[in-house]
């Protein structure tokens, strides 16, 4: 079991409040990523439910139980750092078993355990070496190892992927997704990647300012965003906002409308007319930056390759089902 | 050109670390040259560099007229002693400092290293006699426990500066891995800070291994450690240069050789944080 609920949690540095108040509720054994721009508090809000932080005010429970009071060492959860954190005087499987052995386990359950858990993570070659005789890689396995081999009631995940190169972050995401799965204990990932946000969640917390401004589904988040920051935190390349008569005529302040979802005409006489700026051509994808005049920038993106160059005039027809309607304040309108 | 440059540079620098080198062993090799010589030889003026008459008489009449290994027996007691309690109080209180700083932590190690300041001499009478009222003196007790206390602020700062290189994630994944305070210290705090730790014991040994002020001010026979003992021959029937210079030898040897054994680790100790 593994069920984290989060009660108008706070959290203040001295005179700095970072996290205003946090509500949560997180289902036993879903996987739910913190994502935000940096310095919004995510490393904080994690820490606090780790118990490496008090909070200053609220609750924390885990399957029902307050643990603000509890030690991290008694909370039963385990935690993956974006440095890794090994023991670096301890083997490969004196950095698993560790754990093991702060619980009280034998020592014949504890190398069981740990040949299990290497074996999962195709370590089992390494058990004996230190953790300076590894790869960037590895030692990303053995710190999950780690965390895995507790059976905790869930996993705490802080940027895990981001020292990673490119094509390893790839593959561990798949990875770390997959053993979740499997296992099925709840997680929470950290990360400042939509992409993974948006490929590893079950359900995703934005956060900003250390406050939670949206928590849902990704497909949620895509199709509908409650504010503004999210309609423009979640999606690559950004929605395309914009204000003033063609809002009002929707009846907003603000309509949002996403580069997948305005049409590109060559030579159309409706939407809205511009000059492309940059074309950027992936063979994949062909994306234009648009210079529309009094609406600003634009983007669009059109699914293959569309033969439209730098200095080409445009029309761009945002799909009407597809348009986003905010209020003056930010929030979404609905219906 | 260039690289003869730098070859005359390596060259020159060389030969300037080993006459620095040179200048400062010359008191030490000097001293053991003079442990050898005659009494007259001993101060003759031009003094003979190599070219006397070799002799060991010194060493046993040393050995005859006070018991050496006593006194060793007696310097290894209070050098050890001292350094392994001091160790015991400052570890917990280096890695308290270290991982859970308060606003005043900072004040507190200032404080600390505010009583090295003042000159011993200043606290001699009173803590002579409280020494004496407890029956402390000439006791190795009283020495293990004043140098001790004396040498605890240096120790404190020195592990305090390792404690703080080490990342506070580690110590954090230990805690989320379920290890109390206790074990978290013994099993990854105390292993990750061996360097520092034993270059600070070696410190520390060699500290108070030639503490002289105290030891010579509270002990006079029993209790007596190697330097009362090489005191002992700068009596007022005159100087005894080339005994008090066998003496100085058999004082320092020990230590000399833990610290000629032990360099690389103390060295790097001492600059640990500083290179890396
Ligand atoms: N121990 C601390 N003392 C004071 N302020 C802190 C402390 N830890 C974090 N903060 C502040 O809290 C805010 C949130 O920090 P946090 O590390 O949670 O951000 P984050 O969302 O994880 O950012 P990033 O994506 O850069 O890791 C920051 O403004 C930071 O300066
Ligand atoms: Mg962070």
């Amino acid at each position: 079991m593994g069920q984290i609920t989060l009660q108008d949690v706070q959290k203040s540095f001295g005179p700095v409040h970072i996290i205003k108040g946090a509500d949560l509720e997180i289902a036993d054994g879903s996987f739910v990523v913190f994502v935000g721009p940096s310095g919004c508090g995510k490393t904080t809000l994690l820490r606090l439910i780790a118990g490496l932080e008090d909070v200053s005010g609220g609750k924390i429970l885990i399957d029902g139980k307050n643990v603000v009071d509890t030690p991290p060492a008694k909370r039963g959860l385990s935690m993956v750092f974006q440095s890794y954190a090994l023991y670096p005087h301890m083997s490969v499987r004196g950095n698993i078993g560790f754990g093991l052995k702060m619980a009280g386990l034998s020592k014949d359950e504890t190398n069981r355990k740990v040949e299990a858990a290497a074996a999962t993570l195709n370590l089992t070659p390494y058990l004996d070496r230190k953790p300076r005789e590894l790869s960037g890689g590895q030692r990303q396995r053995v710190a999950i190892g780690r965390a895995i081999v507790r059976e905790p009631k869930a996993f705490l995940f802080d940027e895990p992927l981001s020292n990673l190169d490119a094509a390893l972050r790839v593959q561990m995401r798949i990875e770390v997704t997959r053993l979740q799965k499997q296992l099925g204990t709840t997680a929470i990932y950290v990360t400042h990647d939509q992409v993974e946000a948006m490929t590893m969640a079950d359900k995703i917390v934005v956060l900003n300012g250390g406050k939670i401004e949206q928590y849902g589904s990704p497909l949620d988040l895509y199709e509908k965003p409650a504010n503004l920051f999210v309609a423009g935190f979640i999606g690559s390349p950004k929605m395309n906002f914009v204000t003033g008569e063609h809002a009002l005529q929707k009846g907003a302040a603000t309509i949002g409308v996403r580069p997948e979802h305005l049409k590109i005409e060559r030579d159309g006489a409706g939407g809205w007319q511009g000059t492309i700026a940059v074309a950027e051509h992936l063979g994949s994808d062909t994306f234009l930056y648009v210079d529309a005049g009094p609406l600003g920038m634009l983007t669009a993106r059109y699914i293959g390759e569309l033969s439209l160059h730098a200095g080409d005039h445009v029309s761009l027809v945002p799909d009407p089902a597809r348009i986003h309607r905010f209020d003056a304040s930010g929030n979404a309108i609905r219906g | 050109m260039a690289r003869m440059a730098t070859t005359r540079r390596v060259v020159v620098s060389t030969i300037g670390a080993w006459l620095f080198g040179f200048l400062i062993f010359f008191p030490i090799l000097w001293m053991v040259l003079a442990s050898f010589k005659t009494e007259l030889e001993a101060f003759a003026i031009p003094p003979s560099f190599l070219f006397f008459h070799w002799t060991t008489e010194n060493y046993a009449t040393v050995q005859e007229r006070s018991d050496y290994f006593l006194h060793a027996t007696n310097s290894i007691i209070i050098a050890g002693g001292s350094t392994l309690i001091a160790l015991l109080i400052a570890i917990p209180a280096a890695w308290s400092m270290a991982f859970s700083p308060t606003k005043r932590t900072k004040d507190i190690l200032l404080w600390m290293l505010s009583t090295k300041m003042m000159p011993p001499v200043g606290v001699l009478v009173p803590i002579y006699l409280i020494y004496k009222s407890f029956g402390l003196l000439d006791s190795r007790i009283g020495l293990v426990f004043i140098l001790c206390l004396g040498n605890l602020p240096i120790v404190i700062w020195m592990l305090f500066t390792y404690f703080k290189e080490i990342p506070r994630d580690i110590l954090e994944a230990a805690r989320m891995d379920g290890a109390t305070i206790g074990r978290e210290l013994v099993h990854v705090l105390t292993p990750m800070a061996i360097p520092g730790l034993a270059s600070t014991m070696l410190l520390n040994l060699i500290l108070a291994w030639n503490e002289a002020f105290w030891t010579l001010n509270l002990s006079t026979s029993n209790a007596a450690p190697l330097t009362t003992f090489i005191a002992s021959y700068s009596s007022p029937e005159g100087l005894f240069w080339a005994k008090l210079s066998a003496a100085s030898t058999l004082a320092i040897a020990p230590i000399l050789v833990l610290g000629w054994f032990s360099q690389k680790q103390l060295v790097r100790g001492l600059t640990f944080g500083a290179v890396k």
